[in-house]
């Protein structure tokens, strides 16, 4: 009964932040809604017994994604005022396809019985993590290396991406100074005692 | 337990459905898009973990790991793609985005 509760909650949450999030005139306001999603999320993940996600999706998304987010909004001077006008243009046929797909999927949720590949899991005594980490890095090992490798490339792409080249602005140029010698830079010059 | 797995599935099919219909509204804004496909991502995982646990199968949540990495490493190319795009252009509207079309 409180688990059932407690999944309303969190799911009328989830959804009213959706709500918010694609149709907020300011987007500040939409990450930090899409922040309250992503912890109602987590709530929900524990609910079903993945405490290890629920804390990822609150470390990856909200301390990582959605900062991000809030950063690019803040950095960028965007003009506001015009940023919603062709909400009305495009909300008949939006609505229409979100329909349809809406439709699709729940006829598709209900078409039969979805529990028919229940296996009997050996290691429900250890917990989530503990679980996660057996599977994780024997089976999965080279897809969790490679995953890494995303990442990596990820960084990357953004570091090049981002990167300019301004002129005019001084800058530490390595090979230079390493290059440099005494004899090219300091000059002894004799000088008389009287002076 | 008295929520079933139809619950889950309920939700995320309207929070996907959400994410689309924000991708067709916000035409004129890059930043929401991108939000749009995260929410899009993350009905993917409720998902993937309802079915995880209501299987008793640990392989869902393994790969909504992977999915969150994908979703993270998205967000930060989407991102950087849009800051020089803002930088040469002046905007962040999709509209304006047509100058590949030769």
């Amino acid at each position: 009964m409180v688990t059932s509760l407690f999944f309303y909650l969190f799911s009328f949450i989830i959804t009213s932040c959706a709500v918010m999030v694609i149709s907020s005139k300011n987007p500040v306001h939409s990450v930090l809604f899409l922040i309250l999603a992503f912890f109602n999320s987590g709530a929900l993940f524990v609910i079903l017994g993945a405490e290890f996600l629920a804390m990822m999706l609150v470390i990856v998304y909200v301390g990582a994604v959605a900062v991000l987010f809030l950063f690019v909004v803040m950095m960028l001077n965007i003009n506001y005022s015009t940023i919603k006008d062709g909400f009305q243009k495009y909300l008949p046929i939006g609505l229409l396809i979100g329909l349809i797909l809406f439709i699709e999927i729940i006829l598709m949720v209900f078409s039969g019985d979805l529990l028919v590949n229940q296996n009997e899991n050996t290691l429900t005594n250890l917990p989530n993590t503990h679980q996660i980490g057996l599977l994780l890095y024997t089976d999965y090992i080279y897809v969790f290396q490679l995953s890494g490798l995303i990442l990596l490339v990820a960084m990357v792409g953004a570091i090049v991406l981002t990167l300019r080249d301004r002129t005019g602005v001084k800058k530490q140029n390595i090979t230079d100074q390493n290059s440099r010698k005494v004899s090219d830079v300091i000059t002894l010059v004799k000088m008389d005692e009287e002076n | 337990m008295l929520v079933s797995l139809e619950h889950y599935l309920c939700l995320s099919a309207i929070l996907f459905t959400l994410g689309v219909f924000g991708i067709f509204l916000n035409r004129k804004n890059v930043i929401t898009i991108l939000m749009s496909i995260e929410l899009m991502l993350l009905a993917v995982n409720i998902n993937l973990v309802s079915f995880s646990s209501y299987l008793n199968d640990i392989q869902g949540q393994i790969f909504t790991i992977f999915v969150l990495t994908v979703a993270a490493a998205e967000a930060a190319i989407g991102l950087a793609i849009l800051v020089i795009y803002y930088r040469n252009s002046g905007s962040i509207s999709v509209e304006e985005i047509n100058k590949l079309r030769g």
